[in-house]
């Protein structure tokens, strides 16, 4: 097989999650009644990106074939200390969102130190580590509001030139700025290597202790990003335990949706990133089609089912029932 | 005949403790328990009501929603798979059984069996798709959870169903029929008692370890682990429903979002009581240790009139300590 066959082959899942967001948001844009305008598009960048960030997160997590039920806690914990630091002076700003970055890094460092050394499964030292993010973005914003520097705010999630939303902008520069350098570097192939075949791993020599620890402490990270996002399009933070809760669990249907495998070792955070639009752009769909607010849980519900089980077509191709139950 | 037979094989490196023995004593129950003792101790230093045997009793009432969820859940988290969809699920339960006590009194005496009956359509279904379909549980569970949500949304939008309890709930959840002991201790007991004998004196059960350790092996053995697997959900689902009913007793009513505060205590209390998240490992008595413990906490949390900040950081930080006392994994090429 060539290069690029191969290539392509690796990138399937991820090429398709992208097919399907082109086509859902199409199938949107042409039936909302502002048609494909600046504003609908910026509106809808605003929306998903928030997802997005918390997607990559998980994804740097779910790739060691661990997972992190904490990004919500992280993202709400990163949303409040945002609408209490990100304010005053341009330099005080600056310090501000630099304290929510490493904070949210610091989180994710917390989980990672926990999964190494504590050698806690991820999945419950998860749960209570976000237990206490929680209970510290409660502390600092017991009540919903705050104040976020407004020029930055709009800067962020404005227009620039033509009409690009400048938070979908912001994503990309990341994903530029992190991901491919990551997956190019020794310790990004050690991530997909732990969560595919960790014995394997650690005999090759990988660094596995310092893959786990830096893909806990990404997904912190990236979960603050989109938590100081969602300071930027409030201008408020507010400590909902309902918004953790549902970002921790959206963020897993985004990144199947966009072909990461929770079992580990295989996706990329772009196919994440379009994972997350696609789950956005979904429930935006029922709007433009008129449906009833109360069908959309179910709708998405059905939705999230029926992409995991589209998976299950693999089953009609086993050769040995032995291979139903994987190792 | 002098030729030596082949070698004996090197002792594995686990202890060679037999089974009965390591049934007995579990190092990570007997924390549990004696992390219960302390919590106890501790709290009985700011007031003594907490050693009065009411407190304790109505602690037990309180804890025993908690309990039923956590058993369904210990099985399937046996298996080395986990249910998401405990939070609607446990709502399905109550806004089923109490939209049944809506149809005349038939309708009410079957309340509380048409709630679990769901519960359990619910659970098969969840079964179905991680057993037989093949998708990792978190992410079918989660599914499932969000189209149960849907369902319960569109049942009681816009209109107002018939939504209180039967006086059968209420009973079951706030009374006193035999003795000191509130009702819902008796249900728990009654529920308990029978998963343990079904973990530990059953071909079932046995199937459940089997599974949950490797389940080629299990398969190989002749286990139906497809079937194990459908009706370790499908209880699950059940017994979630049941505890939903019992909560719109205790609260009078069933509601949205009433199951939302139950699935991670349930997770916490299952691998505090030594379960191993990864399946196949764990007993009952654990379990019940780590419910214990659980609503003990959050009990003595609140009565000490912690903040809400302060109770969600000391709560965590107390289940992480305790798994890091107890809770931790083999090394890496250990």
């Amino acid at each position: 097989m060539n290069d690029l066959a191969f290539r392509l082959r690796d990138a399937r899942a991820t090429l398709s999650a992208v097919a399907v967001f082109v086509a859902l948001f199409a199938l949107y844009t042409l039936n909302h009644p502002a048609g494909f305008s600046a504003n609908v598009v910026q509106t809808a960048a605003n929306k998903g990106v928030l997802l997005a960030f918390v997607a990559v997160g998980q994804t740097f997590v779910v790739l060691t074939a661990g997972i992190d039920l904490s990004v919500g806690a992280v993202f709400i914990l990163a949303n409040c200390l945002a609408s209490v630091v990100v304010t005053g002076s341009p330099g005080a700003v600056a310090l501000g969102v630099a304290a929510v970055l490493g904070t949210g890094l610091a989180c994710g460092l917390a989980n990672g130190a926990l999964v190494v050394y504590g050698r806690l499964q991820p999945i419950v030292a998860t749960i209570a580590s976000g237990a206490i993010y929680f209970g510290l973005a409660l502390a600092l914003r017991p009540e919903p509001g705050g104040d976020v520097d407004s020029t930055l705010a709009d800067a962020v999630t404005g227009q620039l030139a033509f009409g690009v939303p400048a938070s979908a902008v912001v994503l990309l520069a990341v994903m530029l700025l992190v991901w491919v350098p990551f997956r190019r570097s020794l310790i990004g192939r050690a991530v997909y290597a732990v969560g595919s075949a960790e014995a394997s791993a650690y005999l090759s020599g990988l660094p596995i202790r310092r893959a786990r620890l830096l893909a806990y402490a990404s997904a912190g990270l990236f979960s603050a990003m989109g938590g100081l996002m969602l300071a930027f399009f409030t201008y408020s933070g507010e400590a909902s335990a309902s918004n953790a809760s549902t970002y921790t669990l959206d963020s897993i249907a985004a990144i199947v949706i966009g072909g990461v495998s929770l079992f580990g070792g295989a996706g990329s955070a772009v196919g994440a990133v379009f994972g997350a639009l696609i789950f956005r752009t979904i429930n935006d769909l029922l709007f433009v089609f008129d449906l009833d607010p109360l069908w959309q849980p179910l709708f998405l519900g059905l939705v999230l089912l029926g992409a995991v089980s589209l998976g299950s077509a693999r089953l009609l191709r086993l050769k040995n029932r032995l291979e139903l139950f994987g190792s | 005949m002098t030729v030596p037979t082949t070698p004996v094989a090197p002792a594995p490196a686990s202890p060679p403790m037999s089974a009965p023995a390591r049934r007995r004593f579990d190092p990570a129950v007997a924390t549990a328990f004696g992390c219960i003792v302390a919590l106890l101790l501790l709290g009985s230093l700011y007031s003594t009501r907490f050693l009065s045997p009411d407190y304790l009793l109505q602690q037990l009432q309180v804890g025993s929603f908690l309990a039923l969820v956590a058993t369904g859940l210990m099985v399937v988290v046996l298996l080395g798979q986990i249910d998401l969809s405990v939070p609607w699920i446990v709502t399905v339960g109550g806004m089923m059984a109490t939209a049944a006590a809506g149809h005349g009194p038939l309708g009410a005496a079957l309340a509380i069996p048409f709630g679990v009956l769901c519960g359990v359509a619910f659970g098969l279904f969840n079964g179905l798709g991680v057993a037989y379909l093949r998708v990792p549980s978190m992410i079918f569970t989660l599914g499932v959870d969000a189209v149960a949500q849907g369902l319960m949304v569109l049942k009681t939008g816009g209109s107002a169903p018939q939504d209180m309890a039967t006086p059968l709930m209420r009973d079951l959840a706030t009374g006193r029929a035999l003795g000191p002991v509130p009702n819902a201790v008796w249900v728990w007991l009654l529920v308990g008692t029978a998963t343990s004998f079904l973990l530990s004196r059953t071909t079932y059960g046995r199937a459940v370890y089997a599974v949950g350790n490797r389940e080629a092996a299990a398969y190989l053995s002749g286990v139906r682990t497809r079937r194990v697997t459908l009706a370790a959900f499908a209880l699950s689902g059940g017994l979630s429903a049941l505890s939903g009913a019992l909560l719109a007793g205790y609260s009078g009513k069933a509601y949205q979002g009433m199951g939302d505060g139950y699935l991670l205590p349930a997770i916490a209390a299952v691998v505090l009581g030594g379960t191993s998240i990864l399946g196949g490992r764990g007993t009952y008595l654990g379990t019940t240790a780590g419910v214990i413990l659980i609503t003990l906490l959050q009990s003595i949390l609140s009565v000490v009139q912690m903040p809400d900040a302060g109770r969600q950081v000391i709560y965590g930080a107390v289940i992480l300590a305790m798994l890091l006392l107890y809770g931790r994994g083999a090394k890496i090429g250990a």
